[in-house]
C-alpha cells in the first residue's frame, strides 16, 4: 500500500456544511432519558421491597404477580438494560482503538444485554402469568 | 476514524495535574461499568431464582446473605450513589452550567463525599437501627 499524501484538512473540516445526519444527539438524548427512567424506577423498586413484610419467596412472588409490581419491574428491565447497553458502548468507544476488538465489544455487549434483559423478562412475566405461589 | 500521523496530536491526560473533576468522571465510568456488569448480573440472578421456584430461590438467599457478600452490597451501594449523583452533575454540566473552575471543583469534590456519606448512611441504618430488617 503506497503512503497517503498528508492532507492538512482536519475531519471536522472534511465534513463542515454538508448539515447535520439528524440522528446525531439521539443515542446521547436516549442515554439520559433512560438515566432519569431507571432513577425513578429504582426508587420504586427500593420503596416497594421496604414496604413488604419479609423479602422471602412467597411474599416476593405474591408481589410481583400483581399489575402495579409486575408492569413497573418490566420497564425497569427495559430501562436498565437500555441504558448500560449504551453506557457500556460508549466506554468501548473511548478506549478500544482498533477496530476489529471494538467490533466484537460492541458486539458482545449487545448479546450480553438483550440476553440478560430477555431472562429478567421472562422470569418476571413467569412469575406474573404462572399463578405461583 | 482516520488520523493523519504528520498532524501534532492534542495534549493528553498524563500531562495535566490530577483535580477532583477528573477523578469525578473516570469514577463515572468506573462505577457505571461496575454496576452494569456486578449490578446487572445480581438483578438477573435475583428476579430468575424468583422465577425457578422456591428451592432456586433459597439458593439465591443463601449466597445473597453470605457475609462476604456485604463487600459486593456495599459497593453496589456506592457506585449507585456515587453514579447518581455525578450523573446529576452532567446534566447540570449539559445545561452548561458550572463550567467554572471553582465550582466545577466544588460540585465534583462534593459529589465524591456525598456518595461516601450515603453509603455510610445507608448501611448505619441497616445495621445499628435495623430498619430494614
Amino acid at each position: 500500500m503506497k503512503p497517503e499524501a498528508p492532507r492538512m484538512e482536519t475531519p471536522l473540516g472534511r465534513v463542515r456544511g454538508l448539515g447535520s445526519a439528524r440522528s446525531g444527539a439521539k443515542h446521547w438524548w436516549h442515554e439520559r432519558l433512560t438515566s432519569v427512567s431507571t432513577l425513578i424506577l429504582l426508587v420504586w423498586l427500593a420503596v416497594s421491597l421496604l414496604r413488604l413484610p419479609d423479602l422471602g419467596y412467597r411474599t416476593l412472588t405474591e408481589w410481583l404477580a400483581a399489575p402495579l409490581a409486575a408492569v413497573p419491574m418490566l420497564l425497569l428491565i427495559v430501562s436498565i438494560f437500555w441504558h448500560l447497553s449504551s453506557g457500556l458502548r460508549v466506554v468501548v468507544e473511548d478506549y478500544v482503538h482498533e477496530e476489529g476488538g471494538k467490533l466484537f465489544w460492541l458486539v458482545a455487549i449487545n448479546f450480553a444485554s438483550l440476553f440478560g434483559a430477555g431472562l429478567a423478562i421472562f422470569a418476571v412475566l413467569k412469575i406474573a402469568f404462572g399463578g405461583a405461589a | 476514524m482516520h488520523r493523519n500521523p504528520a498532524r501534532p496530536m492534542s495534549p493528553h491526560l498524563t500531562i495535566w495535574k490530577w483535580g477532583p473533576h477528573m477523578a469525578v468522571s473516570i469514577l463515572h465510568r468506573i462505577t457505571g461499568v461496575g454496576l452494569a456488569v456486578v449490578g446487572g448480573a445480581m438483578f438477573v440472578w435475583w428476579l430468575v431464582a424468583l422465577a425457578s421456584g422456591p428451592e432456586a430461590y433459597a439458593t439465591f438467599a443463601g449466597w445473597a446473605t453470605w457475609k462476604w457478600m456485604l463487600v459486593i452490597w456495599i459497593g453496589l451501594t456506592w457506585a449507585a450513589f456515587q453514579h447518581t449523583l455525578s450523573g446529576i452533575r452532567h446534566f447540570v454540566l449539559d445545561i452548561g452550567a458550572g463550567y467554572e473552575i471553582r465550582a466545577n471543583r466544588r460540585w465534583a469534590v462534593a459529589v465524591i463525599l456525598g456518595a461516601i456519606l450515603l453509603t455510610g448512611l445507608v448501611w448505619t441504618l441497616f445495621f445499628v437501627l435495623r430498619v430494614f430488617a
